[in-house]
């Protein structure tokens, strides 16, 4: 299998790569580690005229502290996100969630930026930006500007980045120190998309829930952020009755595609074990 | 006539050049351009892992990488494993510990038993289980990939400390 014939241009700096988008127009698409992208070329999903490719770009790369943030050039690849100690340091959910992605073969090409612009459901970083509050900074032919990862999808392979835009970094606050965290994924095998996961960060004070949020993947045309259940847990210990209220109401936001993975109401199902997996395990991890 | 890329990249040391489409994935051209037909087509959907090659010190699968992506690269393939007619650690337990059958995954599984090995020299059973998680083999169960794996890190273990 072969992608169609294209164009081929490799920039040097983000303001080249941008004059070429802009100059290239809907024609044209960005090529970061190519492990979505290449394969939906193969199989004529995509067939763009030009090809972007941004992995010559310094300027996109890398991870650094900045005023109780992380900022993550956004291609920054899985096994450098994994290898990283201040990423294990500070957001070790980020190190967990992008562990469980695919196989360690994609995991040195894939990007933490062409997973979270692809607008692919069951793509890992979606749901975990979501816990983590993430933000995303979109730069453009006027500038920069900042979004928020909550309600930045808007669909299936639709998020809030303009024709015109590279999503050039992931900006994430540095969790309170005693935070727990988990990422819970469900998949059949080694490669495959989750059937169904969730993303917890979690603050306890005196054995009740200071804090959490939670993000799940692939059980709708986004990732979801799980508020209703997030509510119902605040100031609660958590038992039989506040994990399964939890996973209750994380379920009740799910609307999931069936597919060879699962029918509705098992992936559903997996949404809400996976949500109370999720919870025990930051539970376990976080102080207080 | 489409238009072409010159690329330049080192395989197994050597200095190679080529002229390919952009189109033109990594594995086709070590394949039919180069004839280095040890890296082999399995799936062509990035999920087998028969076609990895390590590049610039990472283990690729070379049906999901452009050609025209490594210029100036490191590009090894199982074919620059052995060295002067001695084969690699890696290969001589994988024929000792039966690490295969078939053989048609064994270059894929060299080639990343070779960086995983690069990154962990001494990687428990579980850590080598999932440093080979994107190499399917159809024949083994795995069991005998894994001790190979083991057999080789021991024995660059043991030369390591004698030199």
């Amino acid at each position: 299998m072969i992608p169609p014939s294209f164009e081929y241009y490799a920039p040097r700096s983000i303001g080249e790569a941008l004059s070429l988008l802009s100059r290239l127009g809907d024609e044209s698409k960005l090529l970061a580690g190519g492990h979505s992208l290449l394969p939906m070329m193969k199989l004529r999903f995509a067939q763009p005229a030009h090809l972007i490719d941004l992995n010559h770009i310094p300027d996109l790369r890398g991870i650094r502290e900045d005023r109780g943030e992380l900022v993550i050039g956004a291609m920054t690849t899985e096994a450098e996100l994994i290898g990283s100690a201040l990423i294990r340091n500070k957001v070790p959910l980020l190190a967990e969630g992008a562990g469980s992605i695919a196989d360690p073969q994609v995991r040195y090409k894939g990007t933490i930026g062409g997973d979270i612009s692809h607008g692919d459901p069951g793509n890992d970083h979606p749901a975990i930006m979501l816990a983590l509050d993430a933000a995303f900074v979109l730069t453009g032919p006027k500038g920069q500007r900042t979004v928020k990862a909550d309600g930045y999808f808007l669909g299936l392979y639709q998020t809030q980045l303009a024709a015109d835009e590279i999503l050039t970094q992931i900006r994430l606050p540095i969790p309170v120190s005693g935070s727990g965290w988990s990422y819970q994924k469900l998949k059949r095998k080694t490669g495959d998309f989750a059937t169904a996961a969730a993303a917890v960060m979690l603050q306890m004070q005196s054995g009740r829930v200071a804090r959490v949020a939670i993000g799940l993947t692939n059980v709708a045309p986004t990732a979801l952020r799980a508020r209703e259940a997030e509510a119902a847990l605040a100031g609660k210990s958590l038992d039989e009755a506040s994990l399964g209220e939890a996973a209750r109401l994380a379920m009740s936001i799910c609307n999931p595609t069936p597919d060879q993975r699962g029918d509705v109401a098992y992936k559903t199902a997996m949404c809400g074990e996976m949500t109370r997996r999720a919870l025990q395990a930051a539970a376990a991890r976080a102080a207080g | 006539m489409a238009k072409t890329h010159p690329v330049s990249f080192l395989l197994n040391g050597e200095p190679v050049a080529v002229e390919v489409e952009a189109r033109e994935l990594l594995i086709y051209t070590l394949r039919e351009k180069l004839a280095h037909t040890g890296p082999h087509i399995g799936c062509e959907t990035s999920h087998c892992g028969a076609c990895t090659v390590d590049c610039n010190g990472m283990s690729v699968k070379s049906c999901t990488v452009l050609t025209v992506q490594c210029e100036g690269a490191e590009v090894l393939t199982v074919e620059g494993l052995e060295r002067g007619g001695v084969l690699h650690a890696l290969q001589q337990a994988f024929h000792e510990e039966h690490g295969l059958q078939c053989g048609y995954c064994t270059p894929g599984m060299l080639v990343r038993a070779y960086r995983l090995l690069q990154e962990n020299p001494n990687p428990s059973e579980q850590e080598i289980r999932y440093g080979m998680s994107g190499n399917l083999c159809r024949c083994t169960g795995y069991q005998n990939i894994v001790k190979a794996v083991q057999a080789a890190a021991r024995k660059l273990a043991a030369a390591q400390a004698a030199a």
